[in-house]
Order: C-alpha cells, then structure tokens, then sequence
C-alpha cells in the first residue's frame, strides 16, 4: 500500500503545521516515513535501529494530546538521532562492537529537549565507529551509500545522518560534529548541515570523542528548520560544564533572509590547496549569488588555514585516547572472553577486549593519540599542536574584527563524494579531505554547509560559511536568502518513483 | 623529531593504551602512524614562543553550579549494561582476577 502521503519535500515546518493545525495527523506522517525507511533501506545502509511500533505509539500521543500541545515547536515531527547520541532504554551502539548491546539508562540532554518540543524518534543513524571517520566506511554495520550515487560514500561521520534527509526517511537529523562530522556528509548528500558555536549546545549523553571539539547539531532540508532545531536544543544545561547560557529562543522564530550589506570574507589562497575543478566552479557560482544580491566580498588571508590538519590529527585522537579508556568490559557493552588463558586476569581481559571491541581507525587514533600524550612527546606534538590551534583562532579573530568580515565562505570539501573503498588504506589522503572542515572545530565558531550545486555528474557539493562567535543568527540568515535565490536548492536523489 | 616510528615504540604505545595488538596491526600501525607523524612534522615551523595553548575554544568562562546533593543513577540502572554484574544482596560490577 502506498503511504497516504509522500513525504518527499516535507519540512521540519510544514509538518509541524499540518500536525498542529489538524491537517494530518502524527500517525500517518511518521507512517510514510517508516515506509521510506523500509523501500529504501536496504540499500543505503543510513540506519542502525529503527523503532517502528515506539515511533507510532509516541506519534498516537502526539495525536491524542495535540490540543494541548499545539504551541511546541517540534509537534509530531520525525527525527533521527546518530548512534552516538544516548537515547534511553533504546540501542546506542557508536557503530562499534565494544558497544553491543548497549542500552543507555538515560537521555542525552538534546534527546529530552527535542521530546520536550514534541518530536518523534524514529530510528537511530549509522556513523563511522565513535564519530572517527570521514566516509562511514569504518562503521561496525557496514558503510552507508550516497542516495545521489550508491557506489560512493555519502560522506562521515554522520553519513547515516545525512542519507536519513537526502533520502526522506526523516525531515531531519540530529548529528555531532568534531572536524565536519555533520557538514562533510550534508555537503556531499546535497543537505544543509549545522555545527553550532562550541557551547551552543549540550553534549550529555553524547557519547565523547574530543571534548574541546565535540558539538551537536542539525542536518535539514532547510536553514529555517536547522535554526528552529538550534532554538530547541540550545542553551544552558547544568549537566555540560561548557555550555553556556546565550540566548536561542530567536531561532524559533521564521529566519529573515538577507544578503544586502553583508561583508563575506572569501580566503582565496586556501582554495589553491588542489581543490577539484567542479567544486571550485560551484564555489564561485555561489559567490556570485551572494554578489549578485547585494553582498561584499572580502579577500582575507588566513595564515595558518594549512596547519589545520596536522592540528586536528593531534588534538582530536589525544583527546580521544582519554575519552575512550573508559571502554575496558566492565561497566557496559562487550567484554572478550579470557578464561581460556592459564592465568586469567583482568588486564588480559582489558587490552583483549579493546582489540576485540575497537575496529581499526578507532585503535589507529588512540595509538596516535596515546602516542602524542607520552613523556618525551608531549610537548613536542600535543603542546606545540595546541599552540598553533590558537594562531589558527586568530586568524579568525583578525578577519572578524578588524577587517569587519561577517562570515567566511569556503566550500565545505575539496572533492564531490568519493567511491567507497576509495581512501580506506590510505589513512592520511582521508584526513586531507577534512581541510575545510576542521577549523570551525579547532576555532569553536559555527559554521554551515548549504547545498552549492550539483557537478556534471549530479553529485552534490557544499557551500560552508564560518561565523563569528554566536552568530548563527547571520548565518542562517544568509542562508536563507541563499536558499530562495538558487534554482538547484530542491534538486534531490532518485527517491525511487 | 623527524625519526621514524618503530615496532616496539608501537608496541609500548599499544601497552600504555591498553590495547592488545595482532602482528598484522602492529606493522600496519608502524607504517601509517610513521606517515601521519611525519605529515604532523610541519607543525615544528611554525613560531610558538610566545603563544599560549588552546585548551578550551570557548571565550566564556564555564559557570560553577552549587553542590547541591542530587539523586544518581540507581545503581539497578548502572549496572544494567555491565557483562557480569551482581545486583542482589551489595551491588557490583565482577571482573577477572586483579592480583596473582
């Protein structure tokens, strides 16, 4: 049967409307996406769980109390969360082994906002193992395929995240961003992708990666709905230390697009670090929508913009080495088994069961961040690596206040969507394809990845702007305009009509 | 700085990380992590005298909370997810032998 209604260009906004209004109801609309999930599935691999029955009963509560809760802002709409983000009683697994099993006794603060708002979780989205990776290639449940190109990646970590919208199996997806993680795949799936300003949002109960990087954010079909998205999750949360109460109930409201008068600082030498062709014409046609509509563009120069990889790949993985001693088979999820040894003991069954558990990028990172974190090294990698981190800030900050610059636009990856299996031996040509990305995380600033066209050969490429501090506000702004100015905005994947 | 990693370096790190490596990981780990390092090499050129670290991106100082006694995790819920976990009589977690 098919569903009752497509939900192809359904929006965070529309549905929210129809719920409140009466037009449809949650029931059907979570329906047709369920129905989404299972026609297409099967080949793009986005999901890890999807909650069928849970979903339509959170839905029929939504329908029987919709009265009442007309005013949220989330009401009865679909969502998925990525497997790193702790939903309570329901499988958070990280895409990784160590992790089977594994069902949290709580929710992530953003799972309860988002509830709170009315929203409905239907399912879970596959990731690279632990958010480490750029392609979801290094997933414990296989990798996830590009909609627009099934043979490629759709880009990582969150790569569930992203097919999840480019495919409609959700109007929207919650993801977290540690170097691209949520803007890499939304460029390279043709979706708008957000990391807020570090802060912006809580990260309990997301599973951590690199904690002075990590941050939670949306992938939507529209700038107005990753804003309503922002306004639900943010703010203070007295369970993250390093969130931070700055107002974010503006964002609840309808963004107001505008592009006339704003300074848009465009890094020109950046672009020269081998850049493929189709993406450097997509990136140019994008600025001259922006000029085009009244905004002024701005050579800047960010100095340090080519030590942002070599920054990242120490930061992150030392960072990460710590994070993840917490994995060792005694409190959750998998344990090796060690009582064939002739002496068992419970440092064999450590060291076995984080072999066992991790897969292979994430023990490549906790070596190299073990590695940059010892006597004799210390100083060396990860003192000096953060040291250059707060150089590529001031670049930043430069820009930002004394050239007067109001966004920086960059395209969001060098290349369109890679072939799977394309870089997997070769650990350090997939990390060069974060060259964009990273900074926004080393910086804390927030930044967007727009849909900026489509190459000859319909695949998607990004256009990313980086903001200052707190300003999503300008962003979404911007982006908005840019929305309803180009005409590729609603192109979408073959969605198997 | 610019030397090469070497196996029983990896192997050392693998101990510190509690990790216990195959053979086939410990090359493959010596050969990539060698590369990455070297390509991280670039990081020594640049000037840093007097520039301090980046621990924390963000400009605002994180506010303290009272210490107020709040209610945990029951310890039925912690130990839900443990692979071997005792919950009647004094809950805990088990694990293999620690000394001997």
């Amino acid at each position: 049967m098919p569903p009752t209604s497509a939900p192809d260009n359904g929006t965070v906004t529309t549905i929210r409307r129809a719920v409140a209004g009466g037009d449809r109801s949650a029931v059907d609309i979570c329906q047709a996406y369920l129905d989404r999930i299972a026609a297409a599935d099967g080949q793009l691999n986005a999901m890890t769980t999807v909650l069928g029955d849970d979903a339509l009963a959170r839905a029929d509560e939504i329908d029987r109390h919709r009265e009442e809760w007309r005013d949220r802002p989330l009401l009865g709409v679909p969502l998925t969360v990525k497997d790193v983000i702790c939903t309570r009683g329901l499988p958070t697994t990280a895409a990784s082994r160590i992790l089977n099993g594994f069902r949290p006794p709580y929710h992530a603060t953003v799972v309860t906002r988002l509830l709170d708002a009315g929203a409905v979780v239907i399912g879970k989205t596959n990731c690279d193992e632990f958010a480490m990776g750029s392609s979801t290639e290094h997933s414990a449940y296989g990798p996830s395929r590009n909609p627009w190109a099934p043979d490629r990646t759709p880009g990582g970590s969150s790569g569930g995240a992203a097919v999840a919208v480019a495919a409609r199996f959700a109007p929207a997806s919650i993801a977290s961003d540690t170097g691209g993680s949520i803007r890499q795949p939304a460029a390279l799936c043709g979706v708008v992708g957000l990391k807020p300003t570090y802060g912006r949002v809580s990260r309990y109960g997301l599973l951590a990666f690199a904690s002075s990087l990590d941050q939670i954010g949306p992938i939507t079909l529209t700038v107005d709905d990753a804003a309503t998205l922002l306004g639900v999750m943010a703010g203070r949360d007295p369970c993250d230390a390093t969130s931070v109460d700055e107002p974010a109930n503006i964002f609840l409201d309808p963004v107001r697009g505008e592009v006339r008068g704003v300074r848009v600082g465009v890094p020109r030498a950046v672009l020269d670090s081998g850049v493929d062709i189709e993406v450097e014409k997509s990136f140019k046609e994008c600025l001259r929508v922006l000029t085009e509509h009244g905004a002024e563009l701005v050579d800047v120069e960010l100095p340090h913009a080519s030590y942002a990889i070599p920054v990242y790949y120490l930061v992150a993985p030392a960072e990460a080495s710590s994070n993840l001693a917490r994995y060792d088979g005694v409190r959750y999820g998998f344990r090796a088994a060690v009582s064939d040894d002739l002496a068992p003991n419970v440092a064999a069954m450590y060291d076995r069961t984080r072999d066992e558990g991790f897969g292979t990028e994430v023990k490549r990172r906790i070596m190299l961040g073990t590695y940059a974190l010892s006597a004799g090294y210390y100083d060396a990698y990860y003192v000096q690596a953060q040291r250059v981190r707060s150089l590529i800030r001031r670049d930043y900050d430069v820009a930002f206040s004394e050239r007067g610059i109001d966004v920086i636009a960059m395209p969001t990856t060098p290349t369109p969507a890679f072939r799977l299996g394309e870089h997997t031996d070769d650990p350090l040509a997939m990390y060069l394809g974060d060259v964009f990305t990273v900074s926004a995380n080393l910086t804390g600033l927030p930044a967007i990845s727009l849909p900026g066209g489509l190459t000859t050969a319909r695949l998607p490429v990004g256009f990313q702007l980086v903001g200052r501090p707190f300003d999503e506000a300008t962003l979404f702004s911007l982006g908005d305009a840019f929305e309803h100015t180009v005409p590729w905005w609603w192109e979408h994947p073959p969605l198997g009509e | 700085m610019s030397k090469r990693l070497t196996k029983v370096e990896v192997e050392q790190i693998a101990a510190l990380a509690h990790l216990e490596l195959t053979t086939d990981e410990t090359e493959l780990f010596t050969r990539q992590l060698g590369a990455i390092l070297e390509y991280a090499e670039r990081l020594q050129e640049v000037d840093t005298d007097d520039i301090t670290s980046t621990w924390n991106p963000s400009d605002i100082q994180s506010p303290l909370r009272r210490d107020d006694v709040r209610a945990s995790l029951p310890s039925e819920d912690a130990l839900s997810n443990a692979p071997d976990a005792t919950v009647r009589g004094p809950a805990f977690f088990r694990v293999p032998k620690v000394i001997g």
